[in-house]
């Protein structure tokens, strides 16, 4: 009774585990509700219209939103004459959902605009749309003829923008390459070659076979065994993230493999680390990326040509936490691994009562008969003996899950790895079904580690002797406190324990001084043997601790995965006694600033102007003003006594004008400093100045000319 | 004794005097001319030996504008006299145009340097 107990407790608690734990599942119904809420009907293009349409095709979703009215009018519209070929493109993708009524007359227009575009287009992009549009109509109107006459030439023009590597360019004169493209191409020249009237070369075909094996080539790996394809040069015009490309990318291949007979050799990991990115998503937030998964998941599912004569179904494992029988040792799940594994939690925990597994499809419908099988589960740390070996997981049919019935007893707390393998019941069923290799899945088997025998001590450093010894009970909520000086050091030790009695080492054991100032100091606590010890010496400590005394607050933080009872507890305090900071150590490290108070308001900078210069009284300046004029007055009166006069003015006209211009001149010249000084610039000064002074100096010398001659004339005479 | 000196100095006083009024009167303009620029220049000094030297500028150009064109009237003095026979080519209108250009020019810079 107590045993059953323990088992549903140890169930609950095991559930809340694995509920904590983001696994990758396979699309269930959580996807579907989502998709309900992203596609919510307003469809503000054919595209989006489309995505909506065929995601809730695929998902067999119930309740989607009813636009047929108003999408089919859209779509109407858009085969009209006038509209663009990828308005074209998206209206017949819509109706080969929808299916709306549509005039005959109509398809027929649209083929003989196609079969002209296919022709005219010159980029990668219209060739898609075009082609795309025409393979459409050839579905959706059997009766109209969309045959291409130059099969082989578009053929050829698609694959002139092949590169080397596999990836495609967008048009002849963009030099860049793109995965993206490459998408694109490949289901382009699926259309070719399903629209060709007559057959295509078959070395051809082969060729672009051979560019999809070198584009597999550049396929990027995350270390878990995801595959996916992304762009080499980021942030070019047509830049699409790793989903966008990934997801071109198996669209084209999948339509290249359709169209084609024979096979593509492509590895299969690839194939299956691709349905590991798509479902590693989980539920997308945005309308196209959750297309773009769920298209894709659809046509790995379904696509038989991709590898050799397997086709894939994809089967998802799925692992449920663990719960040993015998003991409170709990194993709690970690994530899902291998190639086709999803793990559920759960939804009911009465069933999981045992180490159970399911298996379904990626879209969680059922997987044919299969039996699992534990291969073997050897701990981490100790690979080559095995805790169990060869265990075949019983079927419960009622529930549809795989069981392990019985988990070992010498199974102590550690990290393991369990190794799956599944076989299909029908051997029939490998040609259609794909299982692969070796399942590896970590599990953690935990418990509850036992605490025991702590002490803490200050011990005199000299000596050796042990001034104050108290033992705690880590299980309880005892603490002590202590008072030490730089000479003496703290001593603390404990031993843990696994259930199973061997000595436990977990990933965390740190011992934690913390100051009233907030300060803290870490230490890791080492162990030796069976105990866990630190020492701390004070007297090397005192600088670490920026010869702070005063009371330290002490914590124990020992944590491990697998240690079901990890814990953070404060042991007490310790009142230390260090000596004074000398002089010439450094300032304290500023405490760490709380992160967020860089957004907040900063202090207020006052400017310090410079203080303006004493001037002197007005009046004093004026007075100064009228001083400095006085000689200037003086200057006149002398000249006047001296009998100043202008006798030698020239009296004849000609000479006359030329006196006054003369005079004017060095006038404005003056004026034109005043003005300088007032408001003008140099430039503008130096310019007027240029005229000025040509003219003035034109003058100066008729006038100067004149009165030399006129003195020298009379010097003669 | 002292009345002797100050007799000797007030004869000093009149036969300068005396010898001066026999200059040219175009000369004596040009004397009077430098009188009156060094007198500006030095009220300018006074004005700032008491209110401080604080637009240095203004008052640097206020006096290299007097000592200025004190020089340039010198020059013209030196050249317009006719008792000095190095420059007795040269046409007084000459040296007076001489005179004027160097002046606009001194000005212009002296303008820009008040600021």
């Amino acid at each position: 009774m107590a045993r059953k107990l323990g088992q549903l407790l140890a169930l609950l608690f095991s559930v809340s585990i694995c509920g904590a734990v983001t696994i990758p599942g396979p699309v269930s119904d959580a996807h579907r509700s989502a998709a309900s809420e992203l596609f919510d009907g307003s469809f503000s293009s054919l595209e989006d219209a489309y995505e909506a349409l065929r995601v809730f095709e695929i998902l067999a979703v119930g309740n989607k939103p009813d636009v047929s009215a108003a999408t089919c009018q859209k779509v109407v519209e858009n085969l009209g004459p006038s509209s663009l070929v990828k308005d074209l493109f998206y209206a017949l993708k819509v109706n080969s959902i929808l299916k709306c009524k549509v005039n005959g007359g109509v398809f027929k227009d649209v083929a003989s605009r196609l079969k002209a575009a296919v022709n005219d287009a010159s980029t990668l992009v219209d060739m898609y749309y075009s082609i795309g549009s025409l393979v459409l109509t050839k579905d959706q109107a059997s009766d109209v003829d969309v045959l291409l006459t130059d099969a082989d030439g578009t053929f050829h023009s698609i694959k002139a923008l092949s590169q080397s590597d596999g990836r495609w360019r967008y048009s002849s004169d963009n030099p860049e390459s793109s995965t993206y493209a490459a998408g694109l191409a490949l289901e382009a020249l699926a259309g070719v070659v399903s629209l060709a009237s007559s057959e295509i070369d078959q070395s051809r075909v082969n060729t672009v076979k051979n560019d999809i094996l070198k584009l597999f080539d550049s396929i990027e790996k995350y270390d878990d065994g995801t595959f996916y394809f992304d762009e080499k040069f980021v942030g070019g015009r047509e830049h699409q993230g790793s989903l966008s490309t990934t997801s071109s990318v198996v669209r084209g291949v999948t339509a290249f493999a359709a169209v084609t007979s024979g096979k593509i050799n492509v590895c299969w990991d690839k194939i299956l680390g691709l349905a590991k990115f798509f479902l590693g998503i989980g539920i997308p937030g945005d309308a196209k990326d959750f297309f773009n998964q769920v298209e894709s998941l659809a046509l790995l599912e379904n696509n038989r040509q991709l590898y050799g004569d397997i086709s894939l179904f994809f089967f998802f494992l799925f692992i449920d936490t663990l719960i040993s029988s015998s003991t409170p040792a709990n194993l709690s799940n970690t994530m899902y691994l291998g190639f086709l594994l999803v793990v559920t939690c759960c939804q009911n925990p009465v069933l999981m009562s045992e180490n159970s597994v399911r298996v379904t499809t990626v879209f969680g419908s059922a997987a044919p008969p299969l039996t699992v099988n534990l291969v073997r589960a050897v701990r981490t740390d100790a690979k080559d003996s095995a805790i169990i070996e060869n265990k075949e997981l019983q079927y419960d049919k009622k529930n549809g899950i795989h069981v392990l019935e019985v988990f070992p007893d010498n199974a102590d707390v550690g990290a393991y790895v369990f190794v799956f393998e599944i076989v299909l019941d029908e051997p029939a069923g490998e040609k259609v079904y794909a299982t692969g290799g070796q399942i590896h899945v970590p599990i953690f088997v935990t418990g509850i580690i036992k605490v025991s025998n702590a002490e803490i001590a200050v011990v005199d450093s000299d000596l050796g002797s042990v001034e104050n010894q108290k033992t705690l009970d880590l299980a309880g909520n005892d603490v002590v406190s202590f008072s030490a000086n730089h000479l003496q050091k703290l001593r603390f030790s404990f031993q843990l324990t696994t259930p199973h009695g061997h000595t436990f080492k977990p990933h965390q054991a740190f011992f934690n001084l913390r100051h009233e100032t907030k300060r803290e100091h870490i230490f890791v606590v080492g162990n030796t043997g069976k105990k866990f010890e630190i020492i701390l010496d004070f007297l090397g400590l005192v600088e670490k601790f920026y010869y702070l005394s005063g009371r330290y607050d002490i914590e124990l933080t020992v944590g491990d995965a697998a240690m079901e009872n990890s814990f953070l507890r404060p042991l007490g305090h310790v009142d230390l006694d260090l000596p004074e900071a000398p002089e010439k150590v450094a300032r304290l490290p500023p405490l760490p600033v709380d992160p967020y108070s860089r957004y907040g308001p900063k202090a207020e900078i006052t400017h310090l102007f410079r203080a303006p210069e004493k001037r002197p009284p007005q009046k004093l300046s004026l007075t100064f003003l009228s001083l400095t004029l006085l000689p200037f007055i003086g200057f006149l009166v002398g000249v006047l006594r001296l009998g100043v006069n202008l006798k030698n003015f020239p009296s004849s006209a000609v000479p006359a004008t030329y006196a006054i211009l003369f005079h004017l001149g060095v006038a404005a010249v003056l004026l034109l400093y005043v003005l300088f000084w007032l408001k003008l610039d140099l430039f503008t000064t130096l310019k007027t100045l240029g005229l000025l002074g040509a003219f003035l100096m034109f003058v100066g010398h008729r006038i100067l000319s004149h009165l030399a001659s006129t003195s020298s004339k009379l010097k003669s005479a | 004794m002292a009345r002797s000196s100050s007799k000797d100095a007030q004869d000093l006083f009149r036969a300068l005097w005396s010898a001066y009024a026999a200059t040219p009167t175009n000369l004596k303009i040009i004397d009077l001319y430098v009188l009156f620029a060094v007198f500006t220049a030095l009220i300018q000094v006074v004005y700032m030996a008491l209110v401080g030297s604080f637009p240095f500028n203004s008052f640097l150009s206020g006096v290299l504008s007097c000592v200025g064109t004190a020089v340039l009237a010198v020059c013209l003095r030196i050249q317009v006299n006719k008792e000095n026979k190095e420059f007795k080519d040269l046409a007084p209108e000459r040296a007076f145009a001489d005179f004027v250009l160097c002046n606009l020019v001194l000005h212009l810079v002296i303008m820009n340097f008040l600021g």
